[in-house]
């Protein structure tokens, strides 16, 4: 057992592509929720299996994508301080604020870094006493636990010249945003994986009960997705709206106790803004005024002010599943991944980076 | 970003962060194990941005591979 191959085989791909389409009796539209997912889906051209009838809609979940450009801009003020080293996943360098990115602000001479982990920039924050170093906390319920065991190892060890500049956001809220628009045009969702090994499912059920609709949490691979879709189309078929697992494998009901905890204590649930979408109530955490000494905006006296997105990017109409990236007018001429006009372009799981890098460039329907 | 990649736990250290060595296949890295404080050596876990996230479980995986298999055998009705 790898975990990895097994769900990758052909045969099985093929058997529940059959399934589906065994299944289908009219048209459905189903959002997977994790850019993760849109990634593969794209890449191994899964939406091309699926019958007809069964239609793909890419969502929110790409924390990089949703990350809004006045904290991108906040991150380039502090980035650019004397004496910082600034701290960030490698996708996030290249993201625009309102005028540049962090490879710019690092093109000039500021010490930007890309870390695998918080604990990486906790270790450099170790090795260089001398130094402010400063973590670019992003991420959905996933990447909480390791933000949040960083901050408080900081303080265990009483590291003073460590902070982080905190943008998480949480899954429910987005999706209720979506549910909840007379825009609404999604029947069933494929939930993110991950984010529920953390936080597990009870948060979904009220979901699903107050908009009547399928919620199937599903991993990663080929054969999850497809099988995710399967149970999704039979819930619709069968006129149910239930919360189901695909990923038993690794998501448990009550999700992951210590990492729960761990989230508890250091952070607390704020509103936040979600780039191309706008202010959602409750749908991220913020520090908790116990771990303020870590802020890096109060340590550096830099607010995060409204900066503004570029106004030929509609990844805002991408992200709530309103628009295919080929279907905005500057995809693949004025927007590419090299000159990016918004994140969805940049992320590797921004659904318009996947549609770029995979060459789907013709708007084959409508989403 | 919400990538999790699965590894096979080596060697666990006892420390606050609970770090460990984890087998990617042949790549080894030094992962904090904090967050699954029941997993020792030889235990599957996913690991998202240097943290083991949760412990993956064979029986479950197996299942629903085998489950599958028959799916593609047609040993399986419709229902899948």
């Amino acid at each position: 057992m790898k975990f990895v191959e097994e769900y990758r085989d052909g045969a099985a791909c093929r058997a529940l592509a059959a399934a589906i389409r065994r299944k289908v009796t009219r048209p459905w539209s189903l959002m997977e929720v994790c850019g993760g997912q849109t990634h593969a889906i794209v890449r191994f051209g899964l939406d091309e299996l699926l019958p007809r009838e069964v239609g793909l809609i890419h969502g929110p979940g790409c924390p990089v994508c949703v990350t809004p450009v006045a904290l991108i801009d906040q991150a380039l003020a502090i980035a650019a301080r004397p004496g910082v080293v600034f701290c960030s996943f490698g996708d996030m360098l290249r993201v625009p604020g309102s005028t540049e990115d962090l490879l710019s602000v690092k093109s000039r001479g500021a010490d930007v870094r890309a870390v695998y982990s918080p604990l990486d920039a906790l270790a450099l924050a170790r090795e260089l006493p001398g130094r402010e170093v400063v973590f670019f906390a992003v991420g959905f319920e996933t990447t909480a636990p390791a933000n949040a065991l960083a901050v408080a190892q900081a303080r265990r060890e009483g590291l003073r010249n460590f902070s982080v500049l905190v943008s998480q956001v949480r899954v429910p809220p987005a999706l209720e945003a979506i549910l909840a628009s007379p825009r609404r045009r999604v029947d069933a969702l494929l939930a993110a994986g991950h984010v529920c090994s953390v936080m597990g499912t009870a948060e979904y059920l009220p979901l699903a009960a107050r908009h009547r609709i399928p919620i199937v949490v599903t991993a990663f691979e080929p054969v999850d997705l497809l099988q995710g879709i399967l149970l999704a189309v039979s819930q619709l078929e069968e006129g149910r709206a239930e919360v189901e697992n695909q990923y038993a494998r690794l998501v448990k009901a009550e999700g992951n106790r210590p990492a729960q905890r761990l989230m508890a204590e250091v952070f607390e649930v704020v509103d936040r803004t979600w780039r191309g979408i706008g202010s959602i109530p409750a749908s991220g955490f913020g520090l908790r005024e116990a771990y303020a000494d870590f802020d890096a905006g109060r340590r550096f006296g830099v607010a995060a002010l409204g900066g503004a997105e570029s106004p030929d990017c509609q990844s805002g109409l991408v992200l709530q599943g309103l628009l295919k990236p080929m279907q905005c007018p500057a995809f693949g001429g004025a927007c590419t991944p090299d000159h990016p006009l918004g994140a969805t372009m940049v992320s590797g799981e921004g659904a318009c980076a996947a549609y770029y890098r995979y060459r789907r460039f013709e708007p084959a329907e409508t989403p | 970003m919400c990538l999790g990649v699965p590894g096979q736990i080596l060697a666990v250290e006892a420390s606050p962060l609970r770090m460990g060595r984890v087998a990617f296949g042949a790549t080894v890295k030094e992962v904090s194990l904090a967050c699954v404080p029941e997993a020792g050596p030889g235990a599957w876990v996913v690991v998202h941005a240097g943290v083991a996230l949760e412990c993956l479980d064979e029986a479950e995986a197996r299942w629903m591979l085998e489950s599958l298999a028959h799916l593609a055998d047609g040993r399986v009705g419709e229902e899948g």
